[in-house]
């Protein structure tokens, strides 16, 4: 399959004049400060909500970045950062497998239950 | 098997179901977002330039601290939208490189020069405005990490813009002079501004697939023609006029017509002729390069106290 797209949009001219789309991956550049994913509580009360990613030398300035990029207008009450490469993640191929177990137990959703008209307050 | 999977992506697509980093996907779909993401990344962050020229010399403590508020906020910008383009598998650095280099672009509309007060106003007014009109489809793209970039841009961009008209339209109440440095400012700025949507639909004809993968979801002019309705009118209110003289309500299409933009300065300006572009690049260059002292000093930093601590425990 060969895809060609010759569309222009806003902020993308062209990759035959410009492009900047070839991306050799795996260039490890070991100058470039490490990725940290940010987690905000915009109250408290609320659970920390992932809200980006930035770079940092170190979890200090990975707090204090995340409040000058995440929390400009007081969205936030608490910071949280980990090391991107310390994320673990389940595999989008394996979605199916993995959440099918609870595909066929309706039966624990308090909706499966039918009860009558007349039980109040359950 | 590259089919199916090509299938099963182009249904997720269609029932609107967002793309994220580890699913799979087509390789060209991915190229056409490093692509676009980064170059709208590398904008945001030029974008800062042309209005970082106005900063010290704000008419007031009030527009200073405006002004300062909103460059901020590009940058904040452009780091949502590198960190979007991250999760494709290009790196940060390669990205600067790649405008660094000047292999990868961005809008066009940052090659010109800012020349007065009044083009803070117009910045934010038309240059903000075209943006917003453009950004908010995007906030709806099928990728999901630059869909949310685009929500958090847009929520802040709505201050932007105000405030841009807000400047003009203190100066449409000013002086003589006042209102002439306005009106030379719109002058100079409305055509760049419509060249922001990019060249026109028939000279972009193989449109079909990136459509169809809702990356983008409106095209070029149908964009272009909300912006000018939209403007014609406001400029109504400060009293100005657009630099138009075909510029006329249309009641059959029920759009304003507008005459022709001049496309051969349009790509002048993006091959790197503009007024600006030497000095844009070189003022990038030259903060990453003497930057570098400072990021190589943090990371040895950090280095060091990791050791520190492993030796301690």
């Amino acid at each position: 399959m060969s895809f060609q797209i010759n569309k222009l949009y806003y902020g993308d001219y062209g990759e035959s004049k410009n492009g900047a789309a070839d991306i050799s991956t795996n260039q490890t550049n070991t100058a470039e400060w490490p990725l940290w994913e940010v987690f905000i509580r915009s109250k408290q009360g609320l659970d920390h909500k992932h809200a980006g990613s930035l770079h940092a030398a170190d979890a200090a300035m990975a707090i204090e970045n995340a409040r000058d990029v995440y929390t400009r207008r007081m969205e936030g009450v608490s910071i949280w950062v980990v090391e991107s490469k310390y994320i673990h993640a389940s595999n989008p191929d394996e979605a199916g497998s993995l959440y099918d177990p609870a595909n066929d137990k309706a039966y624990r959703h308090p909706t499966f239950y039918h009860l009558p008209e007349e039980v109040k307050y359950m | 098997m590259e089919q199916a999977f090509e299938q099963i992506f182009q249904d997720k697509i269609d029932r609107e179901v967002r793309i994220e980093p580890k699913d799979w996907m087509p390789e060209k779909y991915r190229q056409t977002l490093i692509r676009q993401i980064s170059q709208h990344a590398h904008s945001e962050i030029i974008g800062m330039l042309p209005e970082g020229n106005w900063i010290t010399r704000a008419p007031s403590l009030r527009r200073k601290a405006i002004l300062l508020a909103k460059v901020q906020d590009e940058a904040g910008h452009g780091l949502y939208l590198y960190s979007a383009a991250e999760t494709l598998g290009i790196s940060r650095d390669q990205m600067y490189d790649q405008l660094h280099t000047g292999k990868a672009k961005y809008s066009s509309i940052f090659n010109y020069p800012t020349l007065s007060w009044a083009d803070m106003g117009v910045v934010g007014w038309l240059v903000d405005g075209a943006a917003i009109m453009n950004q908010v489809p995007l906030c709806r793209s099928s990728f999901g990490p630059y869909a949310r970039a685009m929500v958090r841009v847009c929520k802040e961009e709505s201050f932007h813009q105000r405030q841009g008209f807000e400047i003009l339209y203190v100066l449409s109440k000013g002086t003589e002079a006042q209102r002439r440095m306005a009106q030379d400012a719109i002058n100079r700025w409305w055509w760049p501004s419509l060249m922001m949507f990019g060249p026109k639909d028939d000279e972009s004809p193989n449109s079909i697939q990136s459509m169809k993968w809702k990356i983008k979801r409106f095209s070029n002019d149908e964009l272009r023609q909300k912006f000018v309705d939209v403007c014609a009118e406001q400029v109504k209110v400060l009293g100005f006029t657009l630099p138009d003289k075909d510029l006329k309500w249309n009641e059959e299409r029920g759009h304003y017509d507008f005459g022709p933009i001049n496309w051969d300065e349009f790509w002048q300006v993006v091959q790197g002729n503009g007024p600006c572009n030497k000095e844009r690049l070189d003022a990038r260059k030259k903060a990453w390069e003497e930057g570098a002292w400072v990021r190589d000093a943090a990371l040895a930093y950090a280095n060091k106290k990791a050791k520190q601590k492993q030796a301690a425990a």
